[in-house]
């Protein structure tokens, strides 16, 4: 090695330890401004992606878009009336709530965000989604899809947000399992084969978990609202001498193929 | 016409950060996701100078960050080191030979995950590490040896098409001239 390679290397080293060693304010606007670089490709990939679709849509036949419009009427009519239905069981349950001298609970606000990019690095679980403190979104604002929990949001820029996925180590939520006992425990990293099986630890010894079991939100904690579906229970082994068990959960939501995800405004 | 080759280098990092991000079709199939930052830096160390390996580990490594949860400047030094080790021995390598390439993007794809991820350990992160690592592990090495050839004929494409080649110096020198008839 010559010496400017010395020299280069020595450089590289510094600026290195300078970036790791940043406040970590700092370090997130220097990769907002970073990632804005990207800004112009964000415009081209959703104009090809728009293209892509359009051509998609003259390619359907009518006839298919006729029967697809048929059933989704059904599954309108049909929800109306289970709208109308919540609504009266929302009613009595505000009354009660009100004789018993409970807080009335809020109904949540969501906002629709479109995935606009997945983590590049495969030892992260996280997306970037299209929405950002411009539509009210706030960091650790849960984030779901019609099937279940997903994640919650990590950080947040003027247009867009990062979510970190169920199964990342920095995505912890505190969950209940939906039997007699109502055991909660704390949802945490993937399993070390499949990415959709997340590991359910911190339950009691005598815990009487059953595959198939839903597993749900416990609102423990004050990030996730309680009763978010997260998955169902595969199945549990005790650990630590029978004190404790860990219980293997399937997650709900099919967190490989996310496209548009709700984030809850609270 | 140096500037030119060093701002495609990069122009191309840049679409290769982009493309990992943004389209996700090979880690649906394949389960994991290609890296095309160490392919392209063998690519560098090879054909072009020390200041574009640098300029590739630093801006390719920062781009890759910033896009992802990783912390910012992580993914530059293992760049930087494989970049800088190839560079050093690149007299000694075949570097026109496919095979030489092959193995060499092997080696820099198994390496610099290898590095990234032994660097976030040591700064107490806690990446998502398991069997299915090895799988995405194997996929990132053997996707980066057959993408790293691939770089070269790109290259050498679009080298062809916007920098000017030099024009072979003719046989037919002035100076080496015989001249005949009278002194």
């Amino acid at each position: 090695m010559k010496r400017p390679h010395y020299i280069a290397l020595a450089l590289v080293v510094l600026l290195t330890l300078i970036l790791l060693n940043l406040p970590n304010r700092v370090t997130a606007r220097l990769k907002l401004g970073i990632g804005s670089v990207f800004l112009p490709l964000f415009g081209v990939a959703g104009s090809l992606q728009q293209m892509e679709a359009e051509a998609g849509h003259l390619a359907v036949p009518r006839s298919k878009l006729v029967r697809q419009n048929e059933t989704l009427l059904h599954q309108n009519q049909e929800l109306r009336l289970q709208a109308m239905r919540s609504q009266d069981i929302q009613r009595e349950n505000s009354r009660l709530r009100a004789l018993l001298g409970w807080e009335s609970r809020q109904p949540w606000k969501l906002k629709l965000a479109r995935v606009v990019l997945r983590e590049p690095s495969n030892w992260w679980r996280s997306v970037e989604i299209d929405a950002g403190s411009r539509d009210g979104i706030k960091k650790n604002m849960p984030v779901l899809t019609t099937q279940g929990l997903v994640g919650r949001i990590a950080s947040v820029s003027f247009l867009r947000s990062q979510v970190v996925l169920l199964g990342d180590s920095d995505c912890r939520v505190s969950a209940r399992v939906e039997n007699k006992s109502g055991e909660t425990g704390i949802i945490g990293a993937s399993s070390p084969l499949n990415s959709e099986i997340v590991e359910m630890s911190y339950l009691s010894g005598t815990t009487d978990l059953k595959p198939g079991q839903p597993v749900v939100t416990s609102g423990l904690g004050g990030v996730f609202p309680e009763g978010i579906p997260i998955g169902k229970v595969i199945d549990s082994q005790p650990v630590d001498f029978g004190v404790a068990s860990v219980a293997r959960v399937r997650l709900a939501a099919d967190l490989s193929g996310l496209d548009e995800v709700w984030i809850v405004l609270r | 016409m140096n500037w030119v080759h060093t701002t495609l280098v990069l122009g191309s990092a840049l679409l290769a950060v982009f493309w990992e991000s943004a389209f996700n079709g090979v880690r649906h199939v394949l389960g994991a996701q290609l890296d095309l930052l160490p392919p392209l830096m063998v690519y560098a160390a090879l054909k072009t100078d020390l200041k574009t390996v640098c300029l590739l580990a630093v801006l390719g490594g920062l781009w890759f960050d910033s896009l992802s949860v990783n912390p910012l400047g992580v993914s530059v030094l293992p760049l930087f080191v494989i970049g800088l080790a190839i560079y050093t021995q690149r007299e000694v390598i075949l570097r026109d030979e496919t095979f030489a390439q092959l193995v060499l993007g092997f080696g820099a794809s198994t390496l610099a995950p290898v590095l990234a991820l032994l660097l976030l350990l040591t700064i107490g992160h806690r990446p998502v590490l398991g069997l299915n690592t090895l799988w995405q592990w194997v996929v990132m090495s053997v996707g980066g040896a057959l993408m790293t050839p691939a770089w070269f004929g790109i290259f050498d494409w679009l080298r062809r098409t916007f920098m000017h080649s030099r024009v072979p110096q003719a046989s037919l020198r002035s100076n080496r001239e015989m001249r005949r008839g009278r002194l």
